[in-house]
């Protein structure tokens, strides 16, 4: 069972022996990188490769570790006795298994994705150490044990929004997707767009190094803006001569709302315009 | 295995634990890896560093330690503007050495001059990370800066065959900070805790029971969640004065930063005035308004200066004090306006509180602050957290 990357994922050789050491010792993977690099979409293919279902779960400012766990809806428990429902007897009826619980007893082997955990509260990783540690918890109203039968493939990803906690970090391996290069760069483009023509790629990939590295960008635009944009460029038919006969007095890029997602950019990048068109520059 | 290892990584300051050198013997010993070098070097960091900031420093240690060459860990090429070495040469250099200069032709032929000269070097050495240094007459050598921090090759144009760690790619994301800052965050805690407000989501247990028991039906009764619902201003004076206590306000700055989601930060010289900026690198082109701020943020920001308020008394007292641009209005009068929109406002001074009567300009700040100015103590961080977490009329 070896992560090799798949026929729409581009896998570096260090993301690979990462994806690998965290699916054969079943510890999980923490992704970090920047926004649009692929670090959602690694979970998917590598539910994918291996041929497993993938388990989500998308964190947000308000979740709560135990979410993932089980929730106990004791509103609905307190209605149910107001109306004399039988069902009101059995506390397991009100139980709501949650994410991890699900992935816990899963009858396939699954992967788990815990997407952008930096999003919750700075408390959110440690609640779940124990959990992520020994793939088991308690459940308090029925009193069991919920433990994994196999422990399932976690995959976490975070945007650095907050720090997590060391004793949190021990408990994965850790992998940081930098912004590829330009030969990495091709081969996912090679991936996405088979039969693209050579010349608008080149084209294209040299505007869109060029648009990263002007300086004080907001919002730099990645791997996922550059996809989006190509996908653009060729539902659009653009002709090869408006990427190729760039003069410096249109700074903005054909199609430039996929690839600049913020005002300022834009603006900054009009600014640039005017001041190439300004004589004796 | 690998003790000499773990060793060096813990004293570059990655603090790789038993349990991550357990893992990485684990995943050897379950064949995760094929033999080779590269793979291992790999696995090794994904076992032990959890943070890309370290991820540079991995890199050095790692060839350090599995290839016996010396590391530079700790005399990072420092990047010089072209511009400044433009000054310093200019400067420093006797007009005979200026006319030589002239000779070679212009800055930029120099530049390439230098640039030749280093990849010379670069054969000579081995390595090309030694000062150019050729004493004297050179202009390049004698500030001696680290040719690479003028970046005259660019990116790595000696085409030489490197190893993956010795590429160095996550250099510019070290940014060395924290460690130590739990104490901080424990102290900042102390905002987080009346946060109970909002949308009333929650079923307050005992809440219904009460209503319950008192109505004889079912009475739910909900309440807001438990949230860190502070929102904070965090301004840092910068430069100057305030070198030496840069990692302490650093060690701030991440506690801060982890401690609370509405964290907005700006720096300032010696004292606020028109302008603050979140870049330091770019203080003078992207400056924000300081009337733009404090029309931005809300009344309920609670708002943290930090700065040593070593300055001319004039800086503060006088238009066109400040020492870096002409301001039309006092820093004395921005301050106001400062405390006036936030009432919940405090002043953090890195000196020892002891030495604050010695300066002129501490003592007007602490008055223009109506005397809430704390050192940056633990101590007085609390006590400036209490005072910030106190109710404030507006």
């Amino acid at each position: 069972m070896r992560f090799q990357g798949t026929d729409n994922y581009v896998a570096t050789d260090d993301l690979k022996v990462a994806v690998n050491a965290a699916t054969t010792l079943r510890r999980p993977l923490l992704v970090k990188g920047e926004p649009g690099t692929g670090k959602t979409v690694l979970a998917y293919e590598i539910a994918k490769a291996l041929g497993t279902p993938l388990i989500e779960w998308n964190i947000k400012s308000t979740t709560k570790a135990h979410q993932g766990l089980y929730e106990y809806d004791a509103v609905a428990r307190l209605r149910d006795s107001q109306l004399g429902e039988a069902r009101v007897h059995d506390i397991k009826n009100y139980i709501k298994k949650g994410k991890l619980w699900e992935a816990f007893t899963a009858p396939q082997l699954p992967v788990l994705l815990i997407d952008e955990i930096d999003k919750a509260d700075i408390e959110f990783p440690n609640d779940l150490l124990q959990e992520l540690d020994r793939m088991e918890f308690f459940v308090y109203e029925t009193q069991e044990t919920i433990k994994a039968v196999e422990r399932p493939i976690v995959i976490i990803t975070s945007n650095n929004e907050k720090e997590l906690p060391d004793a949190f970090l021990r408990r994965c391996f850790f992998h940081y997707i930098k912004f590829p290069d330009r030969t990495t760069m091709q081969a996912i483009i090679d991936v996405h767009f088979p039969g693209i023509q050579k010349m608008l790629v080149s084209k294209a990939m040299d505007i869109f190094y060029e648009v990263r590295d002007v300086p004080g960008l907001k919002k730099k635009p990645s791997t996922s803006e550059l996809l989006d944009w190509l996908k653009l460029l060729l539902h659009e038919d653009m002709p090869l001569d408006v990427l190729q006969s760039r003069d410096p007095t249109k700074a903005i890029p054909p199609l430039h709302g996929a690839l600049l997602k913020n005002e300022q950019d834009i603006m900054l990048f009009e600014r640039l315009a005017f001041m190439a068109r300004r004589p004796n520059n | 295995m690998f003790f000499s290892f773990m060793e060096e990584l813990r004293t570059a300051g990655i603090s790789a634990s038993l349990k991550e050198h357990l893992a990485l013997l684990a995943a050897l010993d379950a064949d995760v890896i094929s033999q080779s070098p590269e793979e291992f070097y790999y696995l090794a960091r994904a076992t032990l560093v959890k943070d890309e900031a370290l991820l540079d420093r991995f890199d050095q240690v790692f060839g350090k330690v599995f290839k016996g060459i010396f590391t530079e860990y700790g005399q990072n090429p420092v990047d010089v503007p072209a511009d400044w070495l433009k000054a310093i040469a200019e400067k420093y250099l006797s007009p005979e050495e200026m006319a030589k200069i002239e000779k070679m032709g212009s800055w930029d032929e120099l530049m390439e001059t230098l640039k030749k000269r280093l990849e010379e070097q670069e054969k000579r050495h081995q390595g090309g990370n030694k000062w150019v240094g050729t004493g004297g007459t050179s202009p390049y050598g004698n500030s001696g800066y680290n040719p690479e921090g003028v970046r005259i090759g660019g990116e790595s144009k000696h085409k030489r065959a490197v190893k993956v760690w010795d590429k160095r790619e996550f250099q510019n994301l070290d940014n060395t900070k924290e460690l130590g800052t739990r104490n901080i965050k424990i102290a900042m805690r102390r905002l987080r805790r009346f946060a109970r407000d909002g949308a009333v989501e929650e079923l307050d247990i005992d809440g219904t029971i009460n209503g319950t028991a008192r109505q004889g039906w079912l009475d739910i009764k909900m309440r807001p969640e438990r949230r860190n619902a502070i929102k904070l201003l965090l301004m840092l004076d910068v430069g100057g004065s305030m070198d030496p206590f840069i990692k302490l306000c650093e060690e701030l700055f991440s506690a801060a930063t982890s401690e609370f989601k509405n964290l907005e930060f700006f720096y300032f010289h010696n004292c606020p005035y028109e302008g603050v900026w979140k870049d330091n690198k770019r203080r003078f082109s992207e400056r924000t308004q300081m009337w733009d701020l404090l029309h931005k943020f809300p009344h309920d920001y609670k708002v943290v200066m930090v700065g040593d308020a070593s300055m001319s008394p004039y800086e503060i007292t006088h238009p066109g004090g400040s020492v870096e641009h002409f301001n039309e209005e006092s820093g004395a009068v921005w301050m106001n306006r400062i405390t006036s929109t936030y009432p919940a406002t405090v002043w953090l001074n890195p000196v020892p509180e002891k030495q604050w009567g010695y300066s002129q300009s501490t003592k007007i700040i602490k008055e223009l602050m109506n005397d809430r100015m704390y050192p940056l103590t633990l101590e007085g961080l609390d006590d400036a957290m209490r005072e910030l977490s106190r109710k404030h009329g507006h």
